[in-house]
């Protein structure tokens, strides 16, 4: 675990999550939670957990960001 | 409330890279499922293997998803899974050696006897469950994906709407 990198992979959590939260369009939303999952992983890797790790990064940035635009396309797009 | 609809277009470059993808993404996830010794598994195998059906189906469209993954192959690989997960367990019921004892793998003799109870172990894990467990996630993710895809004919309606 290296500390430095460790705190500037939870700054960018940090960053991306409050944008995910912030922003009025959902397609932009989806995408910065799966710029989430994806420094998550990172995280997960820098605690040493390989296994979750990749679970995160297969399921959280690919699957799930795929299965919610597959949603966003049956919804408005602007969240009011 | 109308969704934003895009007519479907072809694009030959999404096209052909989609199709050299798709089967080395299925290679990948079978290399993460059954291959490695040490990360991967069951689970994140079967997703990289969704991910793989689920970029096929984003660039062709529900039909031609729907010939390279039909619903009864769909629900075939669903209860597949199931079965060979419960069954490496009650096969450990049965063949146990030792206690009898539910996903026991080190006590199943009739492995255990040629290549030991590690292999045994590896054996079990490695082709029964993790196999079992990425074929029930891999046809749950694409069979979820497939009822929020587009269909055609929903397209058309939604377009002259």
């Amino acid at each position: 675990m290296i500390v430095p990198i460790d705190l500037l992979l939870l700054f960018f959590l940090l960053i991306v999550g409050i944008a995910a939260l912030w922003v009025k369009d959902l397609l932009a939303a989806i995408v910065l939670t799966g710029a989430y999952s994806f420094v998550m992983a990172n995280v997960w890797l820098q605690l040493g957990a390989t296994d979750v790790a990749f679970t995160e990064a297969a399921v959280g940035a690919g699957a799930s960001t795929a299965l919610m635009m597959a949603c966003l396309s049956r919804v408005p797009r602007w969240e009011k | 409330m109308t969704p934003e609809i895009k007519a479907y277009k072809r694009n030959i470059i999404i096209e052909v890279t989609t199709n050299l993808m798709f089967p080395l993404t299925l290679l990948f996830g079978l290399y993460i499922m059954i291959g490695t010794s040490g990360t991967g598994g069951g689970f994140q195998g079967g997703t990289i293997l969704a991910a793989a059906f689920i970029l096929y189906i984003t660039v062709f469209g529900h039909e031609k998803g729907r010939e390279k993954m039909p619903e009864s192959v769909n629900a075939l690989f669903k209860s597949l899974g199931l079965f060979l997960y419960n069954g490496a367990g009650w096969i450990c019921v049965l063949f146990s050696l030792a206690g009898a004892q539910w996903l026991n793998m080190p006590a199943f003799w009739p492995v255990a006897d040629f290549v030991g109870v590690a292999g045994a172990r590896s054996f079990l894990v490695g082709y029964m469950v993790s196999v079992g467990i990425g074929l029930t996630v891999m046809a749950a993710f694409v069979s979820q994906y497939f009822d929020l895809a587009w269909k055609e004919e929903e397209e058309m309606e939604s377009g002259e709407r």
